[in-house]
């Protein structure tokens, strides 16, 4: 008896911590909480050979460093007069001059995180040495967060490899979960009428690469938690059925599709185990999981109602978001084996396309709440409050949207510029980039490769 | 980096098709007549080279008639002659009585003989029926006649209408039931004319759904529709039931008009 009642305290008390959590506000979780660092990058410089390719360097450690959405980046004209290169410039006290982390930690500069370095040519290499200190801590050994030597060739593209290396570890340092840095978005490509093959490119838009020949319409790609297969619906053999596609060579693998008109919105399981699917083999198109050739499929719902795009969330694999009606067609939730079945989306407009943050507390989708039905735009949502925030504003129609695996940047399609075309931008809808201009371009995923 | 294998950069595989257009050409009337010979003497009239006398048959009158036949039609030959001892028709008719008349089928244009036989000489008349070709065949609905395949998509093309639905929804509607009871009807003398073939029951959607719910409801409008026709005893077997979602509207437009055309089932012809 008194067992079950401390059982219940602590219960409550474990639901009590978790709604604080959850009701962090959305926003404040978008914009970083507690606020971004602020962050003075220097200007490097190299000595020898290595001094020309210095532009090349700084504008990419620089461009890399403020498309991560994670700081706030300090403009050059509040910095001191003086910038350190090596760990031993550093002095307790520079009057102002810049010698001094002080210095950049006051006003003007302000900034709470200093990042410095330089580059020598050394044995026909480029060797980097880079440093990341606290200007806020007042001993200097105690300061420094990250001082790592890196090596590339000495022409350009080493310049850009060891800016990217040094990037991506002061990414993570601040708790990023990961580098865009060789991550790959798959997406539909139609250049011919009626023809669409899945295509694969660099999560900057470079790269791109047909990877189906299938000479049919190939669409609603998913792609492997480690990125060496793809998933898609295709009309290659008439009816809508799916097929895998291997990301690295564009060999196809087996997958056995039921006997069914429809069979389609295939997602992988964050384990990479299981397929989660559509399919109408009972009449009416429910979720179905499958292992990774489609057999050993069972049916997860008994729902009268169109059941598509089944999700399951990176941390809890027991929570599956799919998008169904009845009614307009709104994003739910139910278990693995189809019980507790929940509408998340209020009821408004019409929603789809749910997509899982890696940290399995959001989800991206698109929905038409505030605008006509076909009028989609992206949000995202705090799936334990409910609170959500609007990213784009109808500019065209705005769809699948699809986290990276940094969980802080978003790819997705939109009509704002005519046809179709692949866009990236940060969660809270700044830094819109363009990605894609040949042909008609939709249903973008992003693979961590 | 990643390492791809070559990808043949997809072919334009627009094959051009060159249809060869059989021109029919109407073999105009068969042979032309020949000039009728000029007409008979009036009986009894005087410039008969041979006197009429007691010993010479005189011939009232021979015909055919119609003088104008098309191919495969009769015509009647009809003669009478006096004062003959024997009266005979070439082209099979043989040896007749002074006065009567014969079913005739040429299958050309004929001229017939007639000669009668006195004591003292004979006399020889011809008729001519000009034979016509009949008029050609109606043409087939078909521009591909000669293709059984062809002539199968132009049945499902002309004969089956699309049945149209509301936002949203797979119920069939009191036009979309007119429109499929006439395609039930319409189905089944497709199906007797093409025996072994089968049709598509095509979903399709309006562009205002996401993409891939719209899967989902192109499939439930094609099922709906397909199960209305077997109620009305179109065979199951032979419809296939795909949905294209938005992927392949009918028209373009954003505006209503358009977005019920697309919601619709449509037809297409299967294998």
């Amino acid at each position: 008896m008194k067992k079950t009642y401390r059982l219940l305290i602590l219960s409550a008390c474990i639901a009590l911590a978790a709604g604080v959590i959850l009701a962090q506000d959305i926003t404040a979780w978008i914009n970083g909480v507690g606020g971004k660092p602020a962050l003075a990058v220097t200007d490097f410089r190299g000595t020898g050979a290595a001094q020309p390719l210095m532009s090349t360097f700084n504008g990419t450690l620089f461009s890399d460093l403020q498309s991560s959405g994670l700081f706030n980046m300090v403009a050059k004209s509040l910095f001191p007069l003086n910038n350190p290169q090596v760990p031993t410039d550093l002095r307790p006290d520079d009057n102002k001059q810049g010698y001094a982390l002080g210095d950049w930690a006051g006003a003007p500069t302000g900034a709470s995180h200093l990042v410095f370095g330089y580059t020598a040519a050394q044995n026909g290499l480029l060797v980097l040495n880079g440093y990341v200190f606290d200007t806020r801590q007042e001993n200097v050994q105690a300061a420094q967060l990250l001082g790592q030597r890196y090596v590339g060739t000495l022409d350009e593209a080493g310049a850009t490899k060891v800016a990217h290396e040094f990037a991506n570890d002061i990414i993570q340092k601040f708790g990023g979960s990961g580098s865009l840095l060789g991550s790959r978005i798959y997406f539909v490509r139609s250049t011919i009428k009626n023809i669409d093959e899945i295509w694969a490119m660099d999560w900057d838009g470079g790269n791109q690469k047909q990877l189906t020949n299938l000479h049919s319409t190939s669409i609603m790609p998913g792609v492997s938690p480690d990125g060496t297969r793809v998933a898609f619906t295709t009309y290659a053999k008439g009816t809508p059925r799916i097929m895998i596609v291997n990301t690295e060579n564009g060999r196809l693998l087996p997958f056995y599709n039921q006997e069914a008109s429809l069979n389609t919105t295939p997602n992988f399981t964050p384990d990479g185990k299981q397929i989660y699917y559509a399919s109408s083999a009972a009449g009416l198109p429910q979720i179905f999981s499958a292992a990774l050739d489609g057999e050993n499929f069972h049916r997860v719902s008994y729902r009268d109602a169109i059941e598509v795009e089944p999700k399951v969330n990176p941390k809890n694999p027991d929570i599956l978001y799919f998008v169904s009606g009845p009614g307009p067609q709104q994003i739910y939730s139910m278990t693995a084996e189809g019980a507790n079945v929940q509408r998340v989306t209020n009821g408004e407009g019409e929603a789809s396309n749910p997509a899982w943050n890696p940290d399995g507390q959001h989800i991206a989708f698109s929905w038409t709440r505030g605008y006509a039905a076909g009028d989609w735009n992206v949000f995202v949502m705090d799936v334990g409050t409910r609170q959500y925030v609007q990213l784009t504003h109808s500019e065209g129609r705005n769809e699948n949207p699809n986290w990276a695996p940094d969980g802080r940047h978003i790819v997705f399609a939109s009509t704002r510029s005519g046809r179709s075309q692949i866009y990236t931008m940060l969660a809270d809808g700044s830094q819109v980039k363009p990605l894609t201009q040949q042909g008609t371009n939709r249903y973008p995923v992003w693979g961590v490769k | 980096m990643k390492t791809y294998a070559p990808f043949r950069s997809s072919p334009l595989r627009a094959s051009l098709s060159f249809m060869l257009l059989s021109a029919v050409f109407i073999a105009g009337c068969g042979k032309k007549a020949p000039i009728p010979p000029p007409p008979p003497p009036p009986s009894g009239g005087g410039t008969t080279a041979a006197p009429a006398g007691p010993g010479t048959p005189t011939v009232a009158s021979f015909t055919v008639e119609p003088a104008s036949i098309e191919r495969g039609q009769s015509a009647v030959v009809r003669w009478s002659v006096t004062n003959a001892t024997s009266v005979s028709i070439d082209h099979g008719i043989g040896t007749v009585e002074a006065t009567g008349s014969s079913r005739v089928v040429p299958t050309d244009t004929t001229t017939y003989t007639l000669t009668a036989s006195g004591t003292s000489g004979n006399v020889t008349r011809t008729a001519t029926v000009t034979v016509t070709a009949p008029a050609p065949p109606p043409a087939p609905v078909s521009n591909n006649a000669g293709s059984a395949r062809g002539t199968l998509d132009s049945r499902v093309q002309s004969d089956l209408q699309d049945a149209l639905f509301d936002y949203d929804s797979n119920n069939i509607r009191d036009d979309a039931r007119r429109a499929l009871t006439d395609d039930a009807e319409a189905l089944k003398r497709i199906f007797a004319d093409f025996p072994g073939s089968t049709i598509n029951v095509e979903g399709h959607c309006d562009e205002r759904g996401s993409a891939e719910y719209n899967l989902g409801l192109g499939d439930r409008r094609a099922s709906a529709a397909r199960d209305f026709l077997v109620q009305l005893g179109v065979p199951a077997d032979r419809l296939k039931t795909i949905s294209y979602g938005k992927e392949r509207p009918a028209c373009t437009e954003s505006n209503e008009a358009c977005w019920q055309k697309n919601r619709r089932a449509h037809f297409s012809s299967g294998q």
